[in-house]
């Protein structure tokens, strides 16, 4: 038995539930590296080299959070999760295919990596592959494997039916590990504002500097991209000259594509990190999409090492002011 | 039509043939100024790279000449350049400027619509098929000599006694390529080139250090974005091997090899390719020039772009591990020729001392 040790951020939010439960099933103790701190943001920023985003500094930190407290750290090299767009050369953002080798190049001591490459356009039978391989390197059987296969992809299409209910992922997951759901808010909301952008950056409370609790308490419901079933943001992909080459930047796109067209929705909210390479063309993507699909109210907001919670504030205030005006125009 | 390109380089000339003789107009497209910088970064989503800015630059110049159409590259991934022409498409629509982007996109990928777009070219110009083929032909040719040519400047330019007369000889013979029309012509042009650059005055006493220039390609390529680099490398003395030439056509003297050999000397330090750009090159190349027994790398790149990000990560470890000194320079629209010079000065005389300090302690062992 050993501990494995995963990194509470870029995937996280969307597969955790996978990869505990394929880890618990074989016997395993999977430990999650604590929540984004100024602490791990520090050790993050020391180890990884000073050109790169947020979210890759604080996936150095997470990992070096891990050392010392696992056997292993589980950082699959992720290249691409289906096969997508013109040429069906969709890949995650260049920064997750080299990211094994940047973390051994720059955090000294490791522990081993777990760090099997996942390209699932190559088939319906990778995944199954990757799970073997992961498996059999930790001397699992192979039929042991193939149930723990099995239960984990039902533990995950649990989590991902809260998901499209509309729960958000750290609640989701706590709910398909025996947690309780928080009790949903019953009264109306004022407004309902779609929040989109990469996982890592939109479900991280430190990142975001604590948007959603701050549109929760303005009393506006939040919709995410995470919410949408894959058939309704395949429709949106159709709109676009061209569909970008980044798994969760055509996520966020078509997310907001969708949004765009839903009456219910009042705005439209991009977090978006600072200096990251592809959301430079997400952003003025949707930008230019909200303009020309009549205008819907859009903001983004990018955070960096030092947004703080009064800027991101005195934004988010404005642009629900913005709002609430449009509304009594359109009223009168 | 009213056809442009991005710049890159001395290629202009390539494809400028290419244009008029295919029974179009050619706007040639302007060396990047400060001008073309302005505009761009004015126009560009804030972190675009800089190619990214320095082409949206190039594409308003253009149009204000009178262009209607640039042809450029598509591509299908990892990175941002195969997304550029669609977002640059979109930029000058929203700021209502006619202009249509013909971004081809790879054949391999995508045959019909590749065939589509060259047909498009092809009908509306007027010439017969045969001489369409010709003219495409001869276009190559021509890259080829111009790759020729400016590496074979590299290795002349740190022997001159004369500061700039390589440069000044490298101009002649591009113009005489300029005029070559055939074929043979172009032989013969790059011929009487090579000729000329071999006649430079030379100072065969020196001993120029050898440094190889890794990174993304435009930069690498365009000497405007990079302030002039491999020439300010070369007047200092400094023998240059540049990884890329635009033909990917290797000379009799290029060190760096096929890009699958690159991705094989790449592979114990970074185990996937591609990663986009040139990312994947620059860990490679870093690796082959460390084993050619270069005295440095210098590695150009725009800022934030992503694939050299990640190899800038790993390439300490080489560094460390192959004992081979690294500057990485990244380049943004701040980023000034006198911060260059000084980082660049600053690099060649540690690596000035290291070799003199190698070469002692050589002596003292055979001693
Ligand atoms: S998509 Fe952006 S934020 Fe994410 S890793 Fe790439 S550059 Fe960083
Ligand atoms: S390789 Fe670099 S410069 Fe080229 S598109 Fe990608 S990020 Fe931009």
């Amino acid at each position: 038995m050993a501990t494995i040790g995963i990194p509470r951020t870029l995937a996280y939010f969307i597969y955790f539930p996978f990869w505990r439960e394929f880890f618990a099933s074989l016997g395993h103790n999977v430990v999650v590296s604590s929540p984004t701190s100024k602490a791990i943001l520090d050790k993050g920023v020391k180890e990884a080299v000073n050109d790169a985003c947020i979210p890759i500094k604080l996936y150095h930190g997470h990992v070096a959070d891990l050392i010392g407290k696992v056997d292993y750290v589980f950082t699959p090299r992720l290249v691409s999760l289906r096969k997508f767009g013109e040429f069906g050369t969709e890949t995650l953002c260049p920064k997750f295919l080299g990211l094994p080798d940047m973390l051994r190049a720059s955090i000294d001591d490791l522990p081993p990596l777990i760090d099997t490459r996942v390209d699932l356009r190559q088939g319906r039978q990778e995944l199954f592959r990757v799970c073997r391989d992961i498996g059999e390197m930790l001397g699992a059987a192979r039929s042991d494997i193939r149930r723990a296969v099995a239960q984990a992809k039902r533990r995950q299409e649990r989590f991902q039916r809260l998901l499209y209910q509309g729960v958000l992922p750290e609640q989701a997951i706590e709910a398909v590990f025996g947690g309780t759901l928080p009790s949903v808010n019953q009264g109306t909301p004022e407004f309902s504002v779609a929040v989109v952008g990469y996982p890592y950056v939109v479900y991280d409370p430190f990142v975001n500097v604590g948007l959603f609790g701050l549109l929760e308490r303005e009393n506006a419901r939040v919709y995410t991209q995470e919410m949408l079933p894959a058939r309704k943001m395949a429709a949106e992909a159709r709109k676009l000259p061209k569909n970008m080459f980044w798994y969760f930047s055509n996520r966020a796109l078509h997310g907001a594509l969708y949004f765009m067209a839903q009456k219910y929705i009042d705005g439209i909210i991009h977090v978006t990190a600072f200096a990251c390479g592809p959301d430079s063309m997400v952003d003025r993507m949707m930008e230019l999409q909200a303009k020309q699909q009549g205008g819907i109210p859009f903001m983004s907001i990018m955070v960096d090492e030092h947004t703080g919670e009064a800027g991101i504030r005195t934004r988010v205030e404005a642009f629900l002011d913005m709002l609430r005006y449009r509304r009594q125009k359109h009223e009168n | 039509m009213r056809i442009s390109f991005p710049r890159m380089g001395y290629s202009y000339i390539a494809f400028k043939y290419l244009v008029e003789n295919i029974g179009h107009d050619c706007v040639v497209p302007p060396e990047p100024s400060k001008k073309t910088l302005d505009l761009g970064v004015r126009y560009s989503p804030e972190f675009a790279c800089i190619p990214f800015k320095i082409l949206m630059g190039t594409y308003l110049e253009v149009a204000e000449m009178g262009a209607d159409t640039i042809i450029t590259s598509g591509g299908v991934g990892p990175c941002r350049a195969g997304y550029y022409w669609i977002m640059h498409q979109q930029i000058l629509k929203e700021l209502g400027i006619e202009m249509n982007i013909i971004g081809f996109e790879p054949p391999l990928h995508d045959l019909r619509d590749f065939w589509k777009k060259l047909k498009l070219v092809w009908k509306s110009g007027g010439v017969s098929y045969k001489e369409f083929v010709r003219v495409l032909q001869v276009a190559w040719e021509k890259l080829k000599a111009i790759d020729d040519l400016e590496q074979l400047s590299f290795h002349v330019r740190p022997y001159e006694v004369v500061r700039g007369e390589t440069t000044r000889t490298l101009w002649k013979a591009l113009e005489m390529l300029d005029q070559a029309c055939t074929v043979a012509d172009i032989a013969a042009a790059r011929d009487e080139g090579a000729r000329l650059l071999n006649l430079v005055t030379r100072d065969e006493t020196r001993d120029p250090l050898r440094v190889g220039i890794i990174g993304e390609i435009y930069v690498v390529l365009e000497p405007s974005a990079n302030h002039y680099l491999q020439i300010m490398l070369g007047e200092m003395g400094v023998s240059v091997d540049r990884s890329i030439y635009l033909t990917g056509y290797c000379g009799r003297n290029t060190i760096v090899t096929p890009e699958d050999d690159v991705f094989a000397m790449a592979r114990p330090y970074l185990n996937e390719a591609p990663i986009g750009g040139h990312g994947v090159n620059s860990v490679g190349e870093t690796v082959l020039y460390a084993k050619h027994g270069f005295d440095g790398v210098v590695q150009l790149a725009p800022f934030a772009c992503i694939p050299e990000i990640v190899a800038k990560s790993i390439i300490p470890r080489i560094s460390r591990e192959l004992d081979i000194p690294v500057l990485t320079l990244f380049i943004d629209e701040q980023t000034g020729k006198a911060g260059v010079q000084t980082r660049i000065e600053a690099f060649i005389d540690l690596l000035e001392k290291r070799r003199e300090r190698k070469r002692k302690g050589r002596g003292r062992l055979v001693v």
